[in-house]
């Protein structure tokens, strides 16, 4: 790294320190099994970017004399508890620390295998990017869709592909842009995401810190180069006003303040706020911090506030703007993961913490548990330790709260058994409305350069994929589906009644295009993957179909007959 | 402020810490260790509740063995910010003759550590107690929680940790059980310094380099504050220009030659430098992984 040059100089000292202290800040998380390579990625950025001191690295050598691996095992820099260095394996989130002259990182280090689906999702729930590794000689496996599904759950905004081993394929550009292709077709399922693919070799370290002589046919910037630019952070400021009150600051009779962590958007001094649920209103007086007065507070700030008038508020309260209030109910549809050996019971009464707010929630029903491997869904009656389900549940008093996927802070909840305390599952509210509708959330750009509009973001705003749907004459099941989709909140359109050139054009616009046809054409579904026949012979059984070709887009959990997983 | 640096990133995380353990915990309490992460865990707490005081105690478990001028900082600086002290020393081990030289660092430690630990936490009636440990110190720290949940009897089972996520912290403890927190679980040595260089924070002056007197035998230096320190034949002290890079008990704290007499200069010296910071603690050396063992034990 350019330190040492900068302490050539010394004159630069100030300059440097001011700089070091400017730096920002980026969590990621990584996925991937013992096999990827993983813990000799980590090892090696660690080593690269000179984290790992001396006597670390002594000690570490020492442990591998009795492995069977030769030189410095990098892996073991990573493996921290004696269990699993004697096992060999990984089996709970570890927690990393490097900075490169650019930034700071922290990384959550989760082990992928199935059953620590609850891992990969404690280290996915403080990250902005999820690192994903695939094995260059083993292609897409089941298991890197399932990371990429829970980033994707979690509502990580950035997604790196790293391709490793490449060295063990002979630096096959061909290798790579199949594992490409594949990986973005089954990513366009999912919500808008830009992902970024890198080929590298952990081991040799191709692409990791530096760009590869190897592979010459790769332009891109190597994964450090990557993490180091990815912008981070700007996402929550955009949103709505959001701050749980943590606590209230009452040292004398003159002074009464609440405390907390702006959770979404800012608020300035002078601004008109609702409490939530109360509906009461006031404006912000002061922002009150041990280093003075603020005129505004943003996102991940911890101030306190001082209100105009004497309104009665408490810890678990939730302040935001009068113009942007989020939802106030007691039924909650959620996604949950369940962590606690003991399985979820339907009925039972847990303790539900959501920002600063703890009370009593009765879990009412499960809709569905998610198949981590094959994604789709399945009937449940219980949720077990790492399943993903859809729930109801019913809190004793009105909660505050927006979905998750507007605010991981105050979409989020955790359930915690009231017998045992243990902290059972990780909830992630999908709203309480009863119609399921897609989302019509416009995607923020993520970066400030203009980029075209990808097919990605099309299906986000529209909710589903276009396709074209031919039902072998039949009129009345064709204005049938027409409304049933309609209803759902799709972009539907029936009978164009003109040539395939122009339903094809519809239907890459990315309408559902129902065409009542005629016999002799019989019925199918045409998307962007091919022809399916259809069987179905009702509205609700067409839409099923559509469902199993993953024409809808939601990630998981809404209620009804929405979502596609 | 423009950009949301790391550091007031941390500072945010750490008084949000602080501020739940205040908000669900009974009795806290804020373990007190003296040295630079203990200078840190206090600003951030007098931040967390400004404009009142902080709502907890500090406890420092004083093993007898402690540097003087770490006592006199301790005395000071905490009298001079208004926080109520209360210093817990297992006396009784010391009575029956409790040195690293004659009992070995693992009993001495044992005792005057970690028993009067968890005896302070007991006398108290103390449910939480907030400490300055950071996950980058050593590696069975990686996965340590924020709120890191201890028995009955303060035991720490690593099979046995409440999953954390976001910011949701489970404070609920059954009665005898006890937390740990952690609110600079995120930071980095190289952060702590950067803060309190940023915030101009007090420290013990044994942080910046001078000459003091030490025994020197091959690389390690030691200092030779108590009567005990076991010199061979022909040994004497040897005025040494140097620093503690992390402070402990005189008799187990080695020294590092050092010519940092400023924090920006100890900053320089941490980029140039390549040795873990607690590499100079003989305590972590008894066996590999022994850090593990200690904390199982209760240790912090």
């Amino acid at each position: 790294m350019t330190e040492t040059s900068v302490l050539d100089a010394p004159a630069a000292f100030d300059q440097f320190l001011q700089q070091e202290q400017a730096k920002d800040l980026l969590r990621f998380t990584t996925a991937g099994s013992v096999d990827d390579g993983k813990s000799t990625l980590i090892g090696r950025l660690l080593y690269d970017s000179r984290s790992v001191y001396e006597d670390q690295l002594e000690s570490v050598t020492k442990a591998s004399i009795g492995r069977n691996v030769g030189a410095i095992d990098f892996s073991l820099l990573t493996d921290g508890l004696r269990a699993e260095r004697e096992q060999g394996i990984t089996i709970d989130v570890a927690y990393r620390y490097f900075a490169t002259p650019k930034r700071k990182f922290i990384i959550a280090d989760t082990p992928g295998h199935e059953q620590y689906t609850r891992n990969m999702v404690t280290g996915a729930s403080t990250a902005e990017l999820a690192i994903i590794l695939v094995d260059a000689r083993k292609g897409l496996l089941a298991q890197s869709r399932r990371h990429a599904y829970i980033s994707l759950l979690l509502g990580l905004p950035n997604l790196v592909i790293a391709v490793n081993k490449m060295d063990l394929v002979g630096y096959d550009q061909q290798v790579f842009a199949h594992i490409e292709t594949e990986f973005r077709r089954f990513l366009l399922r999912f919500q808008a995401i830009e992902p970024h693919f890198v080929p590298i070799s952990a081991l040799v370290g191709d692409n990791v810190v530096t760009g590869s002589k190897n592979m010459p046919w790769f332009n891109g910037p190597s994964l450090l180069e990557y993490l180091e630019t990815v912008p981070v952070g700007d996402r929550g400021v955009r949103s709505a006003f959001r701050f749980p009150v943590q606590r209230v600051v009452r040292p004398d009779l003159d002074f009464r303040g609440y405390a907390g962590t702006v959770a979404g958007g800012l608020v300035r001094t002078g601004d008109a706020i609702t409490v939530l649920p109360s509906g009461r209103t006031s404006r912000v007086s002061r922002i009150v911090t041990f280093d003075g007065d603020r005129e505004e507070a943003r996102t991940g700030e911890s101030v306190t506030l001082t209100l105009e008038d004497d309104v009665d508020i408490g810890r678990g309260d939730l302040l935001a703007h009068p113009d942007e209030v989020p939802e106030v109910s007691s039924k909650l549809e959620a996604t949950l993961v369940w962590l606690n050996e003991a399985p979820a019971e339907i009925g039972k009464r847990y303790r539900l913490k959501h920002a600063a707010s703890l009370q009593w929630a009765d879990l009412k029903s499960i809709e569905y548990r998610t198949n981590i491997n094959t994604l789709e869904r399945e009937p449940a009656n219980t949720l077990e330790m790492n399943v993903i389900g859809a729930v109801r549940i019913e809190t004793v008093r009105p909660l505050a709260f927006d979905s998750y996927q507007t605010n991981r802070i105050t979409g989020s909840f955790i359930l915690i058994d009231a017998a045992t305390n243990a902290t059972v599952a990780a909830g992630m509210i999908t709203g309480h409305a009863a119609i399921a509708r897609p989302s019509r959330r416009v995607v923020p750009q993520r970066s400030t350069e203009p980029v075209p509009v990808t097919e990605a973001e099309r299906r986000t705003r529209q909710g589903h994929a276009g396709a074209w749907i031919e039902l072998g004459g039949r009129e009345e099941l064709a204005w049938r589906l027409e409304r049933l989709l309609f209803d759902r909140g799709c972009t539907v359109y029936r009978n164009p009644g003109h040539s395939e050139e122009i339903t094809r054009a519809f239907y890459r616009f990315g309408a559902l295009v129902v065409v009542a046809g005629s016999a002799e054409r019989g019925s199918f579904i045409e998307t962007a993957e091919g022809r399916t026949r259809i069987e179905a012979n009702s509205a609700s059984g067409i839409e099923h179909e559509l469902e199993k070709l993953q024409v809808f887009t939601q990630m998981s959990g809404w209620s009804g007959s929405g979502g596609g997983i | 402020m423009s950009t949301f640096s790391h550091l007031r990133q941390l500072e945010a995380e750490s008084i949000h810490i602080m501020r739940e353990v205040a908000a669900e915990c009974q009795r806290p309490v804020l373990l007190y260790s003296i040295g630079k992460d203990s200078s840190v865990l206090l600003r951030l707490a007098q931040k967390a509740f400004y404009p009142g005081p902080f709502p907890f105690p500090l406890l420092h478990i004083d093993t007898g063995y402690k540097f003087r001028e770490m006592i006199e900082f301790r005395d000071r600086y905490t009298a001079q910010i208004g926080a109520k002290l209360i210093v817990h020393t297992n006396t009784a081990a010391l009575e029956e003759g409790a040195t690293p030289f004659a009992w070995g660092t693992q009993r001495c430690c044992g005792a005057l550590k970690t028993q009067a630990l968890l005896d302070g936490l007991k006398a108290g009636g103390f449910d939480a107690a907030i400490g300055g440990a950071r996950r980058d110190e050593e590696r069975s720290r990686a996965k340590e929680r924020v709120f890191s949940f201890r028995d009955g009897r303060g035991q720490w089972d690593p099979r046995n940790q409440r999953p954390e996520l976001w910011k949701l912290f489970n404070t609920r403890l059954h009665a005898g059980e006890s937390l740990r927190v952690f609110p600079l679980s995120n930071w980095t040595e190289m952060d702590v310094w950067q803060y309190i260089e940023a915030e101009k924070i007090p420290i013990v002056p044994l942080y910046f380099a001078k000459e003091r007197p030490m025994l020197v035998r091959g690389d390690s230096l030691l200092p030779v504050e108590q009567p005990f320190v076991p010199f061979l034949p022909g040994e004497t002290p040897k005025l040494v220009k140097c620093r503690m890079r992390s402070l402990g008990c005189s008799p187990c704290t080695g020294a590092i030659h050092s010519e940092a007499d400023t924090v920006p200069k100890i900053i320089e010296e941490l980029i140039t430098m390549r040795r873990s910071e607690r590499q100079n603690r003989v305590i972590d050396h008894d066996q590999d992984g022994s850090m593990e063992l200690k904390k199982q034990e209760g240790y912090f």
